[in-house]
């Protein structure tokens, strides 16, 4: 989330998130060696766009809190539980406790859902680009595609160093999305490992089409700028950036 | 309170840290939602318009030219990082509005961004030796992707206030919420209160 945006586009409008909530989690699995997906079931279920996020709070024994912004990776549905994909950061105090403490049961306290900008509601044409865990809310848009039929209103670019590093490994590839290595491919993969260029993009852009960018700020200057180079006007495009965020 | 299992927290916490806030160390988050415009200087210009007796609208050179002033302390994001102890270096709004002498009636300004962004702020909480229009980080020219050329600091309110490529500001008679104060964020923004959204 976010420092600042500029205001271009209809402004969104969403209401407050509500007030802090306890989550039970019902399952955790890997998706990399360093990124595990929490399915949390919400105690007070909160209807949510795909693109937004939720806060985790942690509570030490003297009052000692510590929170993070996780964007949601499950599509929106009526199930009350959402699933989070949280990178383990080493220096990471939230994700760190998250990766090596939390275990199925657990109660959490998370706010949410939170941001009404860099959300897709499932019946615009979008081009999502996503690099390394910038896949997260991109994949709750793809899978809001899936779900409801509308696969043909999204094309997914996704963007990782190596295989390894691919989230959603199993599931994510499909005849809406293209993965692109930066660093090393899986053997006898037809592009070479390298950055991503405009003719990485499927096709010619869709007019339409809104660009919804997420990763690293220097991975995010570089999407948008194929994606204008590629002739998507900037007003187009919603960006979001992930620094540092423990 | 609920306390979380097994959760004991780092330590020792540094008091400059306002609640559920982290320190960043010497990173420094670039956290904008659109792409980081190209602004020269020569097209950059800060006005103050609305509720004064005399709208003043500064170029490049002519906002320099006014006497300096530092700010020295932290920096709070509401996506709860800080920055501990860093510099800038601008000119103080007071300096800015004295020139533009505020009618009585002015309350509240909304700054406004170059790229179109909006945030609003009481107008106390940007006199008073607690605001500025700052050009210099550390030392350096501010790099665009923080607001360079030149961006609004209120350091002691959350950084999305901190309107990034500011182009000026309006002072109104009443509170106007800008961009993400539209979007669910408060509309004053107290790292201190953790006023992060509507409501809080």
């Amino acid at each position: 989330m976010t420092e600042q945006l500029s205001e271009s586009g209809p402004p969104g409008s969403f209401p407050p998130p509500g007030k802090w909530q306890m989550a039970r989690v019902t399952g955790i699995r890997p998706e990399t060696p360093t990124a595990k997906t929490f399915r949390l079931a919400l105690s007070e279920p909160a209807p949510y766009l795909a693109g937004q996020h939720f806060l985790i709070r942690l509570t030490a024994p003297d009052g000692y809190r510590a929170q993070r912004s996780y964007s949601v990776a499950s599509a929106p549905g009526d199930s009350g539980e959402i699933e989070l994909t949280v990178e383990h950061l080493p220096d990471g105090e939230v994700s760190s406790f998250l990766h090596e403490v939390v275990m199925v049961g657990d109660e959490l306290e998370v706010r949410g859902p939170i941001g009404g900008w860099f959300v897709w509601r499932g019946a615009t044409p979008a081009v999502l680009i996503g690099g390394g865990s910038g896949v997260v809310p991109l994949m709750a848009m793809l899978r809001l595609a899936r779900q409801t039929g509308r696969a043909d209103l999204v094309n997914l670019v996704v963007s990782v160093r190596r295989p390894e590093e691919l989230y959603y490994a199993a599931e994510l590839p499909g005849p809406e999305t293209t993965i692109i290595y930066t660093r090393s491919t899986p053997p006898s993969w037809p592009r070479r490992a390298g950055r991503l260029t405009p003719a990485d993009l499927p096709g010619p852009l869709n007019p339409e089409a809104t660009g919804f960018v997420c990763g690293s700020s220097g991975f995010a200057d570089a999407a948008t700028a194929v994606l204008r180079r590629a002739g998507m006007p900037v007003e187009r495009i919603r960006v979001e950036r992930f620094g540092p965020t423990g | 309170m609920v306390f979380t299992r097994g959760f004991r927290g780092r330590r020792p916490r540094d008091p400059r840290l306002p609640p559920g806030q982290y320190d960043v160390g010497t990173d420094w988050p670039v956290l904008t939602a659109e792409a980081t415009p190209t602004l020269s200087t020569a097209n950059w210009s800060f006005n103050i318009e609305g509720l004064v007796e005399q709208p003043v609208k500064w170029a490049w050179d002519e906002i320099r030219a006014l006497p300096g002033s530092d700010y020295a302390g932290d920096i709070h994001c509401v996506t709860t990082w800080s920055k501990l102890g860093v510099s800038f270096h601008g000119v103080s709004v007071d300096t800015l509005l004295a020139a533009a002498r505020p009618m009585p009636s002015a309350s509240f300004v909304l700054a406004t961004s170059h790229t179109g962004y909006t945030t609003n702020l009481p107008l106390a909480d940007v006199t008073g030796g607690k605001a500025w229009v700052v050009w210099d980080f550390e030392g350096r020219p501010l790099a665009k992707e923080h607001g360079g050329p030149a961006r609004l600091l209120v350091p002691h309110l959350y950084f999305w206030k901190s309107a990034k490529w500011v182009s000026g500001l309006r002072l109104l008679d009443h509170d106007e919420p800008g961009f993400w104060e539209r979007n669910g964020y408060h509309d004053r923004g107290d790292p201190w209160l953790e006023q992060r959204y509507q409501g809080d």
